[in-house]
This record gives C-alpha cells, sequence and structure tokens, in this order.
C-alpha cells in the first residue's frame, strides 16, 4: 500500500505490476487525486472493506485475486457493489472486456492508458457516483431503515411508476396560534420531538415520510416498495401518532407548556409514485387523486372534529377491525363524486 | 530499416504526461523488475504452469507498450496469445528470443535515461 496526495477524490489503484501501477497512480494524482494502491484482487478488497474508497481503477491479470474476481465479490457486496469500478487492462479479446461490463465494470479503459481518456472516464465515473450517493442521501433521509436497505438491494429508478398504496397527511392543529404564543426557539424544539415522534411511527408500520412543511407531512405506505396491508399500516400508523402526541401533551403539562392536538387524513387507492424535483434537490412523492383525497380528508378533520379520517376505500381495505365509525359522504373541493368518510379513534 | 527498440514519440509522450524525473524513475522501476518477470516466464514454461506464464507474458507486453519498446511488446504479445504450447512446439525458442530483446531495451532505455 502506497498513499499520496489529499484533494480531489480518494482512488484505489489495483495492478500487480509495479511499473503500471506507479504509473497510474502518477497520473491521476497529478489530475488532483489522493490516490492508494494495491497489488492485487485481495489486498484490493481488504483495503476496500477498511476505508472508503470513491472510485476503484482495477487490472485484470493478476496472481492470487484477478479483476474478475474482484468484480464478482464487490457485485455480492452490499457495502460495496455501488463503488464504480473503471477497469484498466491490456486483456486480449472483447468477450474479457464484455465480461468485465456485464460483471458491473463502469467503464473500461485500455492500457497503457491514454491521459486524456482517463480523466474523462474517472470524471464521469465519479460524477455518478456523486448522483448516485445524493439519491442514496435521500433515501436515507426520507425512508425507514428496512425501506432504505429493500432500496438499496433492488436498485431504485428515476421517473413515475404507478402504484397501489395508501397517502397520509397530518398535521398540528392551532399551530399558528401556537407558534404566536411562544418564542421560536420553542417552537423549533417542539417541531424536532414532534417530527422524531411522527418519523419513528411511520417508519415503524414501513412507510417513508415523503415531505415535510411546517408543522405538515406527508407519508406514504406502499412506494417505493409494495407494502402488504398498506391501508392497515396507514390507519396503525395514525393511531400510534395520536397515542404519542397524547403522552408529548402530558410532558408538556408537567412543563408548564401548552398541549398540541394533530390532525391526520389518510385515503388509499392508484398513485404515480416517484421523484420529483430537480437533480439537485428531488422528493420522492406520490401524485394523484388518492393524494388530494388524503390531504382534504386531513382539513376535513377540523369540520368533524376527529383526529383520523380516512376514505372508504382504506376502510375496505382494512384486514383487522380497526373500529371505523361511518360518518357519511362529505363533499370534498376538487372531486365530482362525494367521498364516503370514516373516522378511527376517538 | 529495422525499427528502433524503443519508439521516441512513446517515450517522449510518457515524459511529458507523467514529467522527465518520474519516466526515469518509472524506466529504474521496470529494469528492476523485468529481470524477475522473465525468470518467472521461464520458470512457468519449464514447471509448465499456463496461468502464470499468461500473465508474466502480458505483464511484459504491458511494460513494454508502455516504454514504446514496440517489438518486445509484440514478441510478449505473441507469447501471451499463443500460450504455453506455442513455445514448447518452438522449443523455447522464442523465450530466449524475448531474452535478447529484453538487453535491446534495458541498454536502449538505459541510453535514454541518460540523455
Amino acid at each position: 500500500m502506497r498513499e499520496r496526495g489529499q484533494s480531489g477524490a480518494r482512488l484505489l489503484v489495483v495492478d500487480d505490476n509495479k511499473v503500471n501501477r506507479l504509473l497510474l497512480t502518477r497520473s491521476l494524482e497529478l489530475q488532483g487525486h489522493s490516490v492508494a494502491s494495491a497489488e492485487n484482487g485481495r489486498v484490493a478488497l481488504e483495503a476496500l472493506r477498511r476505508e472508503a474508497f470513491d472510485l476503484l481503477l482495477l487490472d485484470m491479470e493478476m496472481p492470487e485475486m484477478d479483476g474478475f474476481q474482484v468484480l464478482e465479490q464487490l457485485k455480492g457486496d452490499l457495502a460495496l457493489r455501488d463503488l464504480p469500478v473503471v477497469v484498466t487492462s491490456s486483456l486480449e479479446g472483447i468477450q474479457n472486456v464484455v465480461r468485465c461490463i456485464e460483471l458491473g465494470a463502469e467503464d473500461y479503459l485500455q492500457k497503457p492508458v491514454n491521459v486524456v481518456l482517463l480523466k474523462a472516464r474517472v470524471g464521469a465515473s465519479l460524477e455518478k457516483k456523486r448522483l448516485r450517493d445524493q439519491q442514496k442521501e435521500l433515501v436515507r433521509r426520507f425512508a425507514a431503515p428496512e425501506v432504505a436497505d429493500a432500496l438499496q438491494q433492488s436498485g431504485f429508478e428515476l421517473g413515475g411508476k404507478r402504484v397501489q398504496g395508501t397517502v397520509m397527511f397530518a398535521d398540528i392543529r392551532g399551530f399558528t396560534s401556537l407558534a404566536e404564543s411562544q418564542p421560536p426557539e420553542e417552537t423549533i424544539e417542539l417541531l424536532n420531538t414532534y417530527y422524531t415522534l411522527m418519523f419513528d411511527a411511520i417508519g415503524g408500520h414501513g412507510g417513508i415520510v415523503s415531505q415535510i412543511a411546517g408543522d405538515g407531512l406527508m407519508a406514504i405506505f406502499g412506494a417505493p416498495l409494495p407494502l402488504p396491508g398498506h391501508a392497515d399500516a396507514a390507519v396503525r400508523t395514525a393511531i400510534d401518532m395520536i397515542e404519542m402526541i397524547e403522552l408529548f401533551c402530558a410532558e408538556q403539562a408537567s412543563a408548564g407548556k401548552p398541549p398540541i392536538r394533530i390532525g391526520i387524513g389518510i385515503a388509499t387507492g392508484p398513485m404515480v409514485a416517484g421523484y420529483t424535483g430537480t437533480r439537485e434537490r428531488a422528493v420522492y412523492t406520490c401524485i394523484g387523486d388518492t393524494v388530494n383525497v388524503a390531504a382534504r380528508l386531513e382539513q376535513h378533520t377540523k369540520v368533524a372534529g376527529r383526529a383520523i379520517l380516512i376514505d372508504g376505500t382504506t376502510r375496505d381495505a382494512l384486514r383487522a377491525d380497526l373500529g371505523a365509525d361511518a360518518l357519511g359522504a362529505v363533499e370534498i373541493r376538487g372531486k365530482s363524486k362525494l367521498v364516503d368518510v370514516y373516522a378511527v379513534g376517538a | 530499416m529495422t525499427p528502433p527498440t524503443i519508439d521516441q514519440a512513446t517515450f517522449d509522450e510518457l515524459k511529458e504526461t507523467a514529467g522527465a524525473a518520474f519516466a526515469v524513475e518509472l524506466v529504474d522501476t521496470f529494469l528492476a523488475e523485468a529481470p524477475t518477470m522473465l525468470a518467472e516466464l521461464r520458470r512457468a514454461f519449464a514447471a509448465g504452469d499456463a496461468d502464470a506464464f499468461r500473465r508474466a507474458a502480458h505483464s511484459l507486453k504491458s511494460n513494454g507498450n508502455t516504454f514504446g519498446a514496440q517489438a518486445f511488446a509484440a514478441m510478449a504479445k505473441a507469447l501471451e496469445l499463443g500460450g504455453l504450447a506455442s513455445v514448447q512446439a518452438a522449443g523455447g525458442a522464442p523465450i530466449a528470443a524475448l531474452d535478447e530483446e529484453y538487453a535491446r531495451v534495458a541498454a536502449a532505455l538505459t541510453e535514454i535515461k541518460r540523455a
């Protein structure tokens, strides 16, 4: 192992031939990267499992463990499968290059490596990795750990996908007057506690928080991954959320602080799920009629005087009897047909 | 006219992209490593170790290309592609030829390095 340089990305060069290793390391260092090197696949894997790298430059013909074996190992390793690999080799035969690509290599550079091509390929691979890391970070921030893991395994695509799921909107009642009655610092602290509790409840039932804005949040059950019993999961989450808020209010009261109340609207049906936004800032969200109904039901909790309102489709989809009271058909803004509304809990 | 042992344009490009001092360092590394690789080639040939033979030939070809040692690289490539069997059929002659070409390469590189 040999290390030099500081700026740029952190790269690992693997080549059993010392001249090749030194030359490639030198070229990459001159391009501003920090480079470590390893003399065969086994040593490289040890290094990759010990410290984080942004990119691997891999030779194929090596003793002990060759490049093909390294690619296979990386493919089967959850922590390393997304590491971009640029193969640098002078392998004879196009079928070997094809095999590298099939095994997940990002790109192939013929040796001796042309430095201009090297710069372009390394730059492109690093940019792709940066975008992937950004997506992973989004998933990590908005999804329960299990969902994030599952996504990493199955991979996920940008763009909309038609799914069947359940959407939840939740909002703090009388938040504006609450915010006006106390210093902003206290409001921020309250919101942070509130979100921590709500994220726990949602993640605990397999949902993901898609958006938060002010005191409101939107959660999705059944996307990006299918969730069997998504309607039950959403309603149970809502019940948990109300319980948590009650406990929280007891704490607030003992500290001489005002209680909070929340309203929750839930709807089930088809929706289009996917990333919306720009490259720099995207959120995973759902759009469609089902989403609108959930949002309207959440607003309707004020009128109905009940904390949790669900639509008829959600109620029909429930597998367990969670005690839903029929409130009759309600006219909902933006919908021509009346929506059957049910209340859950107190 | 026989082609030069070392292609000057290739070597100049190496000097330009990696730096003159580094190119000298790299030549020294090659001159230190190549005898071991050639010995490994002979060992693999004697032992009938096809994988090690191909790997050694591959490595020598790759380094030959780096320094512009075109004839040397072409001979090593022929060994890599032909494998053990081709050398056995020729009674080991191609290895001796590669050794001779290496002597010329080493001399030429030492000369260029001084220049």
